[in-house]
Order: C-alpha cells, then structure tokens, then sequence
C-alpha cells in the first residue's frame, strides 16, 4: 500500500483553527476569529486539492500502468490508537477515489459557508464560539471522511454529531433550540448504537481471517473479495450475516442522514443558525450515511436483501419528505424536508448498487442545497430574520443576486435539462429502473423508479411553489418588513459560486450512452468512473434507447412540477389552492402541514412511555421494593427483634418472673397438648402385628398396656409397644392403654387408671389367620 | 523483575499516613496549615507514584516492585505488596485523583478541616493499600481501613440526612466484608490442611496452584461456589451491581463533594478490582458457575442505572445512578473474559474516575455558589460561566463516551469483548440465559441512554434562558477551581486519542491472568474428583510425592514459617 504524506494536516488545520477561537475566541477581534477560521478551512481545502491533483493523480498512473493490482488509494498511519487482544486499529486516514471527492466538497462547501457566515453572523455576540464550533465540525468531518477503518471513521462520526447538538443549539437560552440539538443528538446515538453493533458482526466475520486483526476497510473488502464465503454465516432468523451487519450499518446511516424512521431530528435542526444548517444539515454532515453505504459498498453488495432494505427506505423517504414539504409555510422547514427527500434520492441510489450516482447527486445537491439554504439565510438576513414565505413575495426587485441564484438552485433541484440535478437524479431513476438483483422481486427496480418518479415531480413542485411565493408575485410583508435589502458581497459571493457549480457539476457525470471521447470524454464520463475505483462494481445493463426514454421522461416530470407550481403560485398564492385546501383536500393539506403526525406519534409511542417508565421504575423498584421493603426493611426487622428483646431484658423481677410462669406453662402446654392415642396393626408372618402410637410430648415415655380379650381391662403382662399376636388370641375389640407407671396404674379404690385409651374393633385380615397353618410362616416368624 | 524499585509502593503507602499523623499535630483551627500539609503530602504522593512507571516493566506479567515482609509468623500472615498491569493505572488514579480532590475542597470544608485532610490521607492510604497488597488478610484490612474515613467524610461533613446515609454505607459493605472474611478463613483453614503451609499470602496460595496441580483445588466445586458467592456479594456492594446499589445515590447525596469524588472515582472501582485480583484466580470454577449471573446483573445495572438517573431532579443523584450504569460496563468487560473485554474493563474504570470525578467536582463547584443540586434551579449557567460550562461539557461528553475521549475506549471494548466472548468463554453458558451477544447488544443500549439523561442533564444546568434571579451573579471559574479541571480534562484527551501505551502496559498481565484461568478450569476441580480422575492409586501417590517436593521448595521459599500450625 502506498502512503502520503501530510494528509493529516487536512483535518487538523480546521481543527486547530477551532482550538484557537474556542480558547481564546472572546479575547481576539472579530477579524482576526474570522480570519483565523477561514484560513484554515481555506488551507485545508488546498492542502486536499494539491493531494489530489499531486500526490494522487500520480499514484493513479503509477497504479494503472502496474496492471490495476489491489484496491487504489494513499494511506497515511499516525499512530496506533487502540491496541487490545488480537484487536488492532490504526489511526490512519486513507486517500481513494471516493474520499478524495468528499474532502473536496467538505472543504470547498465548507470554506464558502465560512466566508457567508462572516456576513450572516455579523452581529452574534459569541463570534468566537460560533467560528470555533464550525471548524470543529469541519475537522470531525474530515476525519470521518478520511478515516481508514471503521472506529477511526466513528470518531468523526461522533464529533460531527457533537457539532450539530451545538450548532443546533446554539442560541441554547431558547429552550426549544436546545432540545432541538438534544434530539438531533439522541437520534442519532441511535443511530450509532446499531452502528457498533454492525461493527461488532463485521468483526466477528473477519478476524483471523488473512490475519486480519482490525476493521479496516480495505481489509474488510479484501476478506469479502477472497471469501465471500464468511458473510453467508446464517445468523439470527437464518439471515446471512451481511444481510444482518448491513442492515444494522444502514440504521445508522439513516440516524446520521435523516432517513425513516430516524429523520425527525433534521426539521427540528432548523434551529441552528442558516449557514450551519446549510453546511452541516444539508451539504456534508448528512450525507454521511450515503457516504458510509458507498464506503461498504463490498458489504451491501454481498447481500442484496441489505441492498433492497436501503433502497426501499430511501424511496419512502424520498416520498414522504417531499409529500410533508408540500404544506410548510417556513422557508427552513421547506428546504429540510426537500434535504430528508434528496438524501432518500442517494440512499436509492447506493441501495440500488449504483454507487457513483449515489456519490454524484450527493454532491450535485451539495451545491444546489447549501446554495439553497444560504439564498434562504440572505432572503432571512434582508427580511430581518423572518422565514415565514406568506410574508414573501415578490422580492426579486429587491434582492437581485439572490433571486437568480435561488433561480438556478430551483431549476437543478427540479432537475431542469442540463442543470447539475439533471444528470444525478437521472443516474439514480435509471439505476432504479434497471436494477434487479438477485432475490430481488422483478418489480421492484421499476417500482423505486417510479416511487422516486412521483417524489421528483413533487420536488419540483414543492420548490417551485417557494420559489414563486418567495420572489414572484407582489410583495406581502411590507407591514412586517418595510425595506427587504440585498445582503453584501461576503454573502452574495458565495452563492454565485454556488450556483455555477449547481449549473455545469453535472457534466462530470453525463450518462454513458452519449458518446464523446478524447478530454471531453475523460471530463464526460470522469465521476462514475473514479468511484467506481472505490467501489465494487455491479451489472447494470441498459439499452440505449431506454436510457433516452428515462432521460425524457425526467425532463418531462422536471417541467411538469414548475410548470404546475407556476400555475398555482406564478402570480402569488391562487385561489385554486386555498379552495382545495379548505374543501376536497383538507385531509391531504392537513397531513402535510402536520407532518403526518410523526412527531405527535413518537412523542406518545415513545417519549412519554420511556419518561413514565423512568419514573415509575425509580418510585416503584428503586425507592419501595428495594430499599423500603428490602434494605429498610431488614433493618426494621432487626430493630422489632431488638425492641421485643429490650422490653424484656429491662431489670424487673416481676417482668422475669412472668417470663417464668409464662414459659412454664408453654412447655406443659407443649408437652401434653396434642394427641389421642391410638395403635395400628398389620399381618406379619406368625401373626398381628400391634404397634401403639401413644402420642408426643411426655407421653412419648409413657407405658402402654394392651387388652386383647375385650374384657375393658388391661391384659396382665402386655407391656410390650410392638405385640405380635396370633389372630385367634384375638378380640374383635382391642384396647390400648397409655398408663403412667411412675403416678400408679390404679387409682385408690384399685380401679385401673389411664392417662388415655382407645379402643377399635380389629379385621382380622384373612391370609394372617392362616398363617399358623403353615409351618414354614411359623418358624419364619420365630417364638410366638 | 527489577528489584530496584521496591521501596516505592511502601513509601506510597506510608507517605499518606504519616502525612495524617502529621496534620493532627498542627494546631486546631488553622484550617489553611492543615490543607497545605495535605495538599503537599498527597502531591508528594503522587509524584513518588509515579516513579512506579519508572520501574515498572511493562511487558511483563508477573507482580512488580514487591516487597515481602513478614506481619504474624505464626499466622503465616505476609505484609506483601506488588504491583501489575491491572493495579498500575488504579494506583495512579488514586494518587492523582487525591491532590486534586483535596485542591477542589477548599471552599467546600470549611469545619474541623484538620480532622477531614487526616482522614481524606487514612482514605488514600486505605484505596492504595487495597490495591498493591498481596495478601488475603492485609487486604482485607485495607479493604475496611478504607470505611471508616469513608464513614466520616459522610458522617460529619455530609448533608442533611448524612447519619442515614453513612450508616447504610457502611452497613451494606459490611454486610458483603464480612461473609468475604469468613470465605477468607475457609480458604485459610482448608488450604493449611491439605498442603501443610498456613499463609494467607495471595501469591502463594494462587501460585500453589500452578506448581502443585492440587493446591487451587484445595476446595471442592461447591466450596468453591460457595467462596466465590461470598467475594461476590463483597465486590457486588462496593461495585455496585444492581440490585445492591442503593446505598450508592445516598451515599452520594449526603458526602461533601470530596468524598463523592473519590467513592466514585476510586472505591467503587475496588469491586471489580477485587473480583479480577481476588475472587476469580481464587476460586475459578466458583466464578465459571456465577459468572453468567453477575454478568446479567451487570447489564441490567447498566439499563437499569440508565434509565433511573434520567427520573433524577437531584444532580448528584443523576450522576450517582450513571455510577452504576457506568460500572456495569466494567463488570460486563470483566467477565467476558476476553484480552479486550478485561482490558476495557480496566480503561473504562480509569475513565470513569476522571469522568465521574469531574462530573462531581463541577458540581460541587456549583453548589458552592448555589447552595443547591436541584436541575429545576438551574439554567442558562453557560451564559453566566462560558468557561466552566465549555470544560464541564468536555467531560460529560468523556463520560457519554464519544469516541476520541476517554469515556468511549472504555466502553468499545468492554462491549467489543463481549460480543465475541461467545466463542471463547470457557463454561457452558447455561442455555437458559441470553448469549453473550445478546447481552452485549442490550449493553450498547447504555450508549443511547447515556447521551439521553447526560444530555438532559446538560441542559437543564446550562441551557435555556438565564431566568432565576440567583443564577445571574456566578462568577466564573477562579484559578484554583481550572487548575482542578484542567488535569482532568486533558488527561480526559490523551486517554481518549492516545489510549495504547495504558493499554499495552496492562496487556501482558490480562493475557496471564485469562491464560492462568483456563488452565485452572482446565483440571479437575476438587480432591475428590480428582481422586477419579488419577484412576491408580499408584498414580495418585507419585503425584503427591511430586507435589510434595514442590511443596518443600515453596516452603523454603516463604522462610521458613511453612508448616507453622495456627
């Protein structure tokens, strides 16, 4: 493996440039915050430009004339971070294809927020903290970027999650700004804790095998290239183990990149500041899921019920974002569930195996979405902060920079012909369209296609609706706004960045039936096939003549959504719309606006029962059961036995000598209490067997007398407890006397006395009387 | 071994104490004396400590730096101390924590401080003691040397409820130390019978093991159950493990804010300690048949301890139940019995004292000038201390575990161990329980709760409008109170970034101590069926001849006291 070297200045120059502002933030100028911030996301975006061009570029061709041997990338080792037991994993960062396009876009997008912001963020008093916190961001998300194997890849993944809580809640002394980021964070944490365990099954597949003792991800893809064996492991419910790691990967990708059902925290992130919100929850941090899918695309590709997985939720996503965007009245709100719906847009696309054109309109939408939240932050910054698009209206007469900016957004996003959203969105409808992998259900390749068919042309409506209201029609707001402005150059600059990048990125990526050669042709067909060198590659088989037919009818759905946005909101809000609203399509329009409810649900399914669960298991478990009843409770047992015996032992004589009396009379009481005598009997050879049972206590001593004739009185010399007797000896009444020899066994007038008697009427049993008969029984059972 | 640094742990050990001795001679009332003396002697402390990491060999596995001094001959009773990879870092946490600890309390102690710095230096002395002793009955004695300035600290500097909280401390330990000393006698008695030599000297009965082939196995296997339940209950208590816990948020309520950090910084840690260094090398096949159950008790500790901090309006009562969630990675990691699994049990505690430490010393920081702990008294306090709520941030993030601080080194491998303890760990798991797996799945759970209730936390102090009159006159962080979290934070850094050189020091004596457990489990398990096993007599007989040579040459060894009948 080849390495680099200074890659790690890369990240680190954000990262020290957050370490700066963060300590020393309040004491330094606002210039020299601003200075320092820009500077090192700037530094850091040509440090990975020259990489690129130099360093990389180079290997390529060194790689390409060795014969294409091994996975293509530059490798930098910093240290070895944790070492434990046959684990082993590096902090390395890792330079490929893929990654090489993310850190560009990161640090391009990332050093043109930074220079918006110094405009936007003007008048924030926590200059410093502000700068800080978005270079922190921008160096987490490098890391998580660049990061060679999964845990070092789950630092940035982490820290990019920190930045948004704190950007989100940034302006934290509003409460709902600050559980806006608490959630953003929780969300996510799920997310991350399906995450680990991916991690946890992808390792315990791999280690050992070819030595490998660590997650990294050319490891991992090497062990699945020479044995694609270890991920058909049947697993839990007899899935494949890839099936399993890849669907647990994927719950974290949606956590971090806002998919169902995890995207709830992304509308509510709105919260944060717009320049954050165009960086972090629109342009890079989010696409971090689809970064990940495409980053394990040897995984996904080895299980293609993890594949149909992400792309189904992508494309229900893609629908239900923009289904909610419909209805918002808030120029964030709009942008966010048009951010949830794109992102469902690539994880088709990466579900579908497509990798590069996941990849592709990760970074097409980078351009038009950060251009779009921005143009929303300068149309805020000149409406003094408000966002809401029924005040709107007709503001390109005063904000000209930012309406044909926002124009061109609009028309990528719509996917208007030629525009960079044109050929992104059209690779991910025609790798839907042609996608049918095996398990796969014929259908379902043509079903996402025209899932995400209908969620494009609610696309273009639903932007096309904000863009009219926004900026066509007359102005509404004067009461609230008198003077809309136009915002100063620092802002106006980067969105005319923006926006020709939204226009012409596309041409990088144009789709492989149109034929150019020569530099074009390198240029033409450049994206696809550079993260193809990253990824594994799949069949994907098309006619060209269908590839045509998509690519129109895309264009035709683009045209369609503007053009009924146009109808209904062209001249401003129509009355068409407000009729539907308020009669057939109540239900609908309620739905939207309400967000299906989501909120609302996981607020009564989940938020509320989890609360009631924490309490009541404090109140009920830990505070009564275990230490009242338990832990108290012995001790009060204790203190009852010590109080019972302290009243006793208190020194009084007469308190003793009730004791006496009483325990006296306990053990009479005990002793003599129970029983009745009584004697069982059974046939033994050579006889009845008697055997008296003269009861407990001091009877248990007692002697016995037996009477045998049933005359009532004692037999003289049958003393004995256990008596055999023949059976014609024998009354049919016998009587056992429990006497006391010691007291005397009569009384003075000589009768006999018992302590008790009882008397019962003996059967004879029949094989006992005829035992005497038999000589053999007889001596068997000795003298009688 | 290098034989040079042996004086070191004796002089650690006596450093603290005499140091004790010394403040009770200074004149009553002169609290700022009796705090430099402390403040000086466990400074001192700390960096005699850390010529430790000067002598300590860290690839290898064996105790170090011991020193071997005989107490009571005819009890065979050894004053032996050493040290090893799995003690080195708990002693130094010790040894850090207590400066800071003592710096940090400067405001918070304002009565009988000469009392309180004497018995903050008996804790340390008792905490270090605990740790390098090897020796059952000089553990033993350190183990409750340690509760009585615990029962103090509690008792007199406490809060409100403080007789009931220190009573139920100490009850509840007792409780556990006690049936652990009967255990010890059993051990003691039974060993003496079969292999002649009465010591209770922790090396020599382990090692017997090893040499002998016989003498672990002086104990039958329920005996064994039955010591090990007995260590168990001991280590649960002090750990703690659910459902023994509640004496923990308490304890914790009530104990000035010293008193909290170093209970969860460094008592609670010797749970798990004892169990690594005591209970299971004690008695392997006891720990084969429980392990599963305390493990299950860990990760409901861990769900459970989670999910009631989040009910929590009390601060110190949040972050005492987070203690028992936190810990529950520990023990988790611990019986994994996995390189990963014990070693990240081990960072994981490392990290919690300087997490839970922190968290506890911000607290108090805020309740020096609050003179409260209730979340709803609080908010928007960054507004009014940037400084401290930027650090203490820094912290609850190192205890949530996001990886790059200390917090989430910890817990990966804790939890990374686990999951694949499945496929090494040496008893059948009885089939009735969830799977390792399993429960290392439900485990990771902690770390959605943990963001849940620190986060909730978080906010509820620091964010949100700046609405209560009290709240708007904080002063920020004076300079002694940074130079109390910026240790901390930056070690919090360099664990969470640089975490292999503690790791790889560690590693050699967790590779003997899982290698010396399976081959203990390996053999038979006790005379009796061992007396199957051999088959002849003839066999048995050489074996014990065998045995009795060694025995000979172990007796030499100890000087000469082998033999010596109680």
């Amino acid at each position: 493996m080849d390495t680099v070297k200074f890659l790690w200045v890369v990240p680190f120059l954000p990262l020290a440039g957050a370490f700066l502002n963060l300590i020393l933030g309040k004491r330094l100028s606002r210039q020299t915050v601003h200075f320092i911030a820009v500077a090192a996301v700037a530094a850091s975006f040509f440090t990975a430009l020259y990489l690129v061009v130099g360093p990389l570029r180079e290997a390529y061709g060194v790689w390409k004339h060795d014969g294409r041997q091994g996975a293509f990338g530059l490798d930098e080792h910093l240290w070895t971070w944790i070492q434990a037991g046959d684990l082993k994993l590096d902090l390395a960062f890792r330079l490929d294809p893929l990654s090489s396009v993310m850190i560009l876009i990161v640090t391009f997008c990332s050093t043109l927020i930074h220079i918006y912001s110094t405009g936007y963020m003007e008048h924030e008093p926590r200059y410093g903290a502000y700068f800080g916190y978005l270079n922190l961001f921008t160096g987490a998300m490098l890391i998580l970027v660049l990061g060679s194997n999964m845990p070092v890849m789950f630092i940035g993944w982490e820290g990019v999650g920190l930045c948004s809580f704190l950007l989100i809640g940034f302006w934290y002394e509003n409460e709902a700004y600050a559980t806006a980021g608490r959630k953003a964070f929780v969300v996510n944490r799920i997310g991350d804790f399906a995450f680990l365990l991916g991690m946890f099954l992808l390792w315990w597949a791999t280690h050992g095998v070819d030595g490998g003792k660590s997650l990294d991800f050319v490891m991992l893809r090497d062990v699945a290239t020479a044995h694609p064996d270890i991920y058909e492991h049947k697993f839990w419910f007899d899935e494949r183990l890839a099936a399993a790691a890849g669907i647990l990967l994927f719950i974290g990708a949606a956590g971090k990149s806002a998919q169902l059902p995890l995207y709830v925290w992304l509308p509510d992130a709105m919260a944060g500041p717009t320049p954050v919100s165009a960086l972090i929850h629109a342009a890079t941090m989010v696409t971090a899921g689809v970064y990940m899918v495409a980053r394990l695309s040897f995984l996904f590709a080895s299980s293609t019920t993890a594949m149909a997985v992400v792309s189904i939720v992508g494309a229900l996503t893609a629908l239900a974002a923009a289904f909610m965007a419909f209805a918002q009245t808030d120029l964030k709100k709009v942008l966010a569930y048009s951010t949830v719906s794109q992102l469902g847009f690539m994880f088709v696309g990466v579900g579908t195996g497509n990798w590069s054109a996941g990849v592709f309109h990760l970074m097409t939408h980078a351009f038009f979405k950060a251009g779009l939240f921005l143009g929303a932050g300068s149309v805020m910054h000149g409406m003094e902060g408000s966002g809401d698009i029924r005040i709107m209206g007709g503001l390109k007469k005063y904000m000209p920079i930012t309406r044909i900016t926002f124009l061109i957004y609009c028309l990528a996003i719509a996917g208007f012909p030629l525009t960079s959203g044109f050929f992104s969105k059209d690779e991910i409808l025609a790798g839907a369209w042609a996608a049918n992998h095996d398990g796969w259900p014929v259908f379902l390749g043509k079903l996402l296609w025209v899932m995400l068919t209908v969620a494009a042309l609610g696309t273009a409506f639903y932007m096309w609706r904000l863009y009219f209201l926004v900026f066509e029609g007359k102005y509404r707001g004067a009461e609230h706004v008198e003077h809309p402005h136009e915002s100063p150059i620092n802002m106006t600059g980067p969105l005319m960045v923006l926006a020709f990048l939204a226009l012409v990125a596309g041409f990088i990526g144009i789709p492989h039936v149109i034929h150019v050669s020569g530099t074009l042709g390198d240029i033409g067909h450049f994206l696809p096939e550079w993260i193809g060198l990253s990824t594994k590659p799949m069949e994907m088989h098309l006619a060209s003549g269908t590839t045509y037919a998509l690519l129109g009818t895309a264009s035709v759905v683009g045209l369609l959504g503007i053009g009924l946005a146009y109808a209904l909101y062209g001249k401003g809000p129509s009355k068409l719309v407000d009729r539907f609203t308020a009669g057939p399509g109540k239900g609908l329009y309620e739905a939207s606006k309400n967000k299906l409810w989501v909120d609302e649900g996981y607020d009564f399914a989940f938020v509320r029962p989890f609360r009631a669960l924490a309490r009541g298991t404090f109140a009920i478990v830990d505070r009564f059961i275990i230490d009242t009843v338990l832990v108290n409770g012995a001790g009060f047992v204790m203190s009852l036995f010590s109080r019972v015996s302290r009243w006793v032992q208190n020194g009084q004589v007469q308190r003793y000598l009730v004791g006496v009396v009483f325990g006296a009379a306990l053990i009479f009481w005990w002793t003599s209490h129970d029983d009745h005598p009584s004697f069982s009997y059974k046939a033994v050879p050579g006889g009845i067997e008697f055997r008296a049972e003269p009861g407990h206590g001091l009877r248990s001593g007692a002697a016995v007398r037996w009477d045998f004739d049933g005359d009532g009185q004692p037999d003289p010399g049958e003393t004995a407890p256990v008596v055999i007797k023949r059976p014609g000896d024998v009354a049919s009444r016998v009587t056992l006397f429990v006497v006391d020899p010691v007291w005397g066994e009569t009384d003075k007038q000589g009768k006999p006395k018992s302590l008790a008697r009882v008397t019962r009427r003996v059967k004879l049993p029949a094989a006992s009387t005829e035992a005497p008969a038999t000589p053999a029984a007889s001596s068997a059972g000795g003298e009688p | 071994m290098n034989p040079t640094g042996g004086f070191v742990l004796p002089v650690i050990l006596a450093l603290p104490l005499l140091g004790a001795l010394f403040v009770m001679l200074t004149p009553r009332g002169e609290g700022s004396i009796a705090r430099g003396v402390g403040l000086v002697v466990s400074t001192a402390t700390f960096v005699m400590s850390l010529l430790v990491l000067r002598y300590f060999d860290g690839k290898a596995a064996g105790y170090q730096l011991t020193t071997d001094a005989v107490w009571v001959k005819s009890l065979g009773i050894h004053m032996k101390l050493g040290i090893d990879g799995i003690s080195l870092w708990l002693v130094l946490l010790t040894t850090f924590l207590t400066p800071l600890t003592l710096l940090a309390a400067t405001k918070s102690i304002e009565k009988h401080v000469r009392e309180f710095v004497a018995a903050f230096l008996v804790l340390e002395t008792g905490m270090l003691g605990a740790f390098v002793s090897l020796d059952l009955f000089v553990f033993y004695v350190f183990w409750e040397v340690m509760l009585i300035p615990m029962y103090l600290l509690i008792g007199i500097w406490g809060g409100q409820r403080r007789l009931y909280a220190s009573i139920k401390f100490v009850l509840y330990t007792m409780v556990g130390s006690l049936l652990m000393l009967v255990a010890i006698f059993y051990l003691y008695v039974q060993h003496g019978q079969v292999t002649g030599i009465y010591t209770t000297e922790l090396t020599h009965i382990t090692e017997t093991g090893q040499t002998l082939g016989l003498a672990h196995l002086v104990l039958p296997h329920d005996a064994q159950v039955w010591c090990f339940a007995a260590f168990a209950l001991a280590f649960a208590i002090k750990i703690p493990l659910f459902p023994l816990h509640t004496w923990l948020p308490d304890a914790h309520v009530e104990a000035p804010t010293p008193g909290s950090v170093i209970l969860a910084g460094v008592l609670l840690k010797l749970g798990i300690y004892g169990f690594i260094r005591l209970a299971m090398p004690l008695f392997p096949h006891g720990a084969a048949v429980l392990a599963p159950y305390i493990a299950i008790l860990a990760v409901v500790g861990i769900v459970y301890g989670a999910v009631v901090a989040f009910a929590q309006d009390d601060v110190k009562k949040l972050v005492a139940y987070s203690s028992v969630s936190h810990l529950g990675f520990c023990a988790i990691g611990l019986f994994s019995l996995t390189v990963s699994g014990i070693e990240g049990s081990i960072y994981a505690m490392l990290s919690h004292g300087l997490t839970t430490g922190g968290l506890f010393l911000g607290i108090g920081m805020l309740y020096e000038r609050r003179h409260t702990r209730r979340l709803a008294e609080y908010g928007g306090i960054w507004k009014q201390m940037p400084v401290f709520s930027g650090l203490y941030l820094i912290i609850v993030m190192g205890s949530a575990g996001l990886p790059g601080l200390s917090g989430f080194v910890g817990e990966f491998l804790s939890l990374f161990g686990t999951f694949n303890a499945g496929d090494t760990f040496p008893t059948n798991w009885p089939h009735y329980l969830p799977s390792p797996r399993l429960l290392a799945a439900i485990s990771t759970t902690g770390v959605i709760l943990g963001a849940i209730y620190l986060l909730f936390m978080f906010q509820k102090v620091f964010f949100g409008p700046l609405d209560k009159a009290k709240n708007g006159h904080l002063p920020d962080l004076s300079i002694r109170e940074k130079a109390v979290f910026l240790p901390l934070v930056v070690l919090i850094f360099v664990l969470g970034f640089f975490p292999r050189p503690f790791l790889a020091k560690m590693e050699p004596s967790v590779k003997a101590f899982i290698a010396d457990y399976h081959e203990k489990l390996a053999e038979p398990d006790g005379p009796a069926r061992m007396m199957n096993a051999e088959g002849s007599p003839d066999a048995l007989k050489a074996k014990l001849e065998g045995a009795a040579a060694k025995l000979d040459a172990a007796a030499a060894r100890l000087g000469g006291n082998a033999g010596g009948q109680p």
